[in-house]
């Protein structure tokens, strides 16, 4: 899933500026699970706005809505009225959530409350890790389902830097080496000759690289005159 | 292009390291740390240090990711220098279209030896928040580059119209670094990749390293290349201590850093505290202890010398650069053959 944390106070608050109608937005998806813009977050998030705003002598009104998710049109429509009447709309979605709202609300402004920081799971209670990269071109069948591109910090593809030392990556103890992972994985597997080949260089053209991605699904898309109907 | 521009005359490359190694000479190579400034003429004082006494210098590409003059600048001056650079090149700063531009200038401007590394991740450097690139890697490096001068084509296939680069190509090698078991096969694919000379990162534990090279040479690897083991002269033994607990794959045995420790033993200022030393006692304490650190790099080349596959040494004598002609000399490899 994606993961997100939400930004500090003050900087939210400047973000906001000096708007007397502030909707805030959660997401029911993503960023609930990761308890960083659900329905909790945004009535929390929403307490503190008015909260510090009376006290510093311009009350602002500031009203909360959690939508099942924010990166989905239908889901939006539900929410037009509020959007409607807000001075600024202050979307604690992933980053998708906020130009989601930017682009079907055209006449809104909207500021994030998160910053979206990776693409992974929790990995125990309390502790968010990283997995994937979204490199639009897999590799994890042949590093036994641990991702070089996403958990090396250099993205190595052909084993591992020198760095490596007591199964920690060499820029902090606390980030495990993905390229010790992998081999003890393989080890395990008896699979370690998938290690001897050289892998060649990436195609990035997949990532971002080649530019913001588009998938296209014919199969999917309505007929015209279906849509049209 | 011309017949025979690129001649070679049976090498691959033809530069002294390659006649060195061809030859079956004990190769010894430097490293040259370039300066944090637009000084060039640091880069000649110090190049004055090495002349004759290595048979190719390394000099760093933004070495622990920290600004210096680049690997090719300072390439640049070692070739008017009549000294031959060692060209590094990390994967870290440039994409694969930058590093091929940039080795067809440095080949232009005369430089033939370059080791490819992966690079140090930019955090522990003076600009960790900087953006890294690693689009390729070491080894797709190492590929590269034998690529260009074998196959005669870029990286993405194209073929070269005009003279292609033509490097004596190398690669790092760090034998004591985890996962162990895998780094013989690391190297492996570095030679498969092309890889006609090694560099080792900075060894110290002699028995774990000829453990290394048991492996080495059960995989006949020490025949398809050559393999110059990295060493470097201790300043003191809280530098050893420092190297042991915090640069991964190097371990410091006890006994070096003891040795370290008894340098200057006897003489009157030994054992005595910081404060209680006059400046004199202090300059001659550290002078004792390079001294050792000399020594002991000079024992260390004599043992690793004796292990089988070893074909040189690179000595790593980063911002000490005048160790290096006691310890060539020490290790009763000066003068250079002439090849
Ligand atoms: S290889 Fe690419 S798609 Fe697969 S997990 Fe890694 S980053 Fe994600
Ligand atoms: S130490 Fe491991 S995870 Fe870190 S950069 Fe090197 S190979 Fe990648």
């Amino acid at each position: 899933m994606i993961i997100a944390e939400q930004k500090p106070l003050d900087e939210i608050k400047n973000l906001i500026g000096d708007a007397e109608k502030v909707l805030v937005v959660g997401c029911g998806t993503c960023v609930t699970v990761c308890f960083a813009g659900g329905d909790r977050e945004a009535q929390i998030l929403a307490s503190s706005l008015r909260m510090s705003s009376k006290l510093n002598g311009h009350p602002m009104e500031v009203t909360d809505v959690t939508v099942q998710r924010q990166c989905e049109w239908e889901y939006l429509d539900e929410i037009e009225n509020e959007i409607k009447e807000a001075d600024i709309i202050l979307s604690i979605g992933c980053g998708i959530g906020v130009q989601a709202i930017a682009e079907h609300f055209p006449d809104c402004w909207v500021v994030p409350g998160l910053n979206t920081t990776f693409l992974g799971l929790p990995s125990e209670q309390g502790i968010w890790e990283e997995r994937c990269m979204a490199c639009g071109n897999c590799v994890l069948g042949l590093t036994g389902g641990i991702c070089p591109v996403a958990r090396c910090s250099k993205s190595l593809l052909n084993g591992p830097c020198g760095g490596s030392e007591d199964g920690h990556c060499e820029i902090d103890p606390d980030v495990p080496c993905a390229w010790q992972l992998i081999y003890d994985r393989l080890a395990s597997k008896d699979k370690l000759d998938l290690l001897l080949e050289i892998e060649p260089p990436k195609d990035w053209s997949t990532a971002h690289d080649g530019g913001p991605r588009k998938i296209v699904r014919e199969d999917l898309m309505l007929e015209t005159e279906e849509a049209e109907a | 292009m011309t017949a025979n521009e690129n001649n070679t005359n049976g090498y691959l490359v033809g530069t002294t390291l390659e006649r060195m190694l061809k030859a079956g000479h004990f190769a010894v190579t430097g490293e040259l740390g370039s300066p944090q400034s637009a000084h060039g003429e640091e880069i000649r004082a110090k190049a004055a240090l090495l002349k004759g006494y290595a048979d190719g210098v390394n000099l760093t590409d933004n070495q622990t990711a920290i600004v210096r003059i680049s690997s090719i600048a300072a390439g640049a001056i070692l070739v008017q220098e009549g000294l031959e650079p060692i060209i590094q090149m990390t994967c870290r700063d440039r994409n694969r279209l930058a590093i091929q531009a940039d080795l067809l200038g440095a080949y232009a401007l005369g430089m033939r030896n370059l080791l490819c590394l992966t690079g140090d991740h930019q955090i522990f450097g003076n600009h960790p928040t900087a953006k890294h690139v690693f689009d390729i890697d070491s080894i797709q490096l190492v590929q590269m580059v034998a690529d260009m001068r074998d196959k005669k084509v870029f990286q993405c296939g194209d073929e070269f119209k005009g003279i292609e680069p033509r490097f004596f190509v190398g690669a790092a090698s760090a034998p004591l670094a985890d996962p162990l078991d895998f780094r013989p096969y690391r190297l492996a694919k570095k030679i498969n990749a092309g890889a006609n000379f090694i560099q080792t990162q900075l060894v110290y534990d002699v028995p774990a390293f000829a453990k290394f090279m048991e492996k080495v040479r059960e995989m006949g690897l020490h025949e398809k290349t050559s393999i110059l083991v990295g060493v470097g002269p201790l300043k003191s033994a809280g530098m050893a201590r420092y190297m042991k607990n915090n640069v991964p794959g190097i371990d410091v045995p006890d006994e070096i850093i003891d040795r370290m420790t008894a340098a200057g033993k006897g003489e009157p200022w030994f054992g005595k505290k910081n404060a209680e030393m006059t400046k004199e006692e202090k300059r001659a304490r550290s002078k004792a202890r390079r001294e050792e650190g000399i020594q002991v790099c000079i024992d260390l080349i004599k043992e690793l010398r004796e292990i089988e596959g070893v074909a040189g040494v690179h000595i790593m004598a980063i911002e000490w650069e005048k160790a290096v002609k006691p310890i060539v000399e020490g290790a009763g490899l000066y003068p250079r053959p002439s090849v």
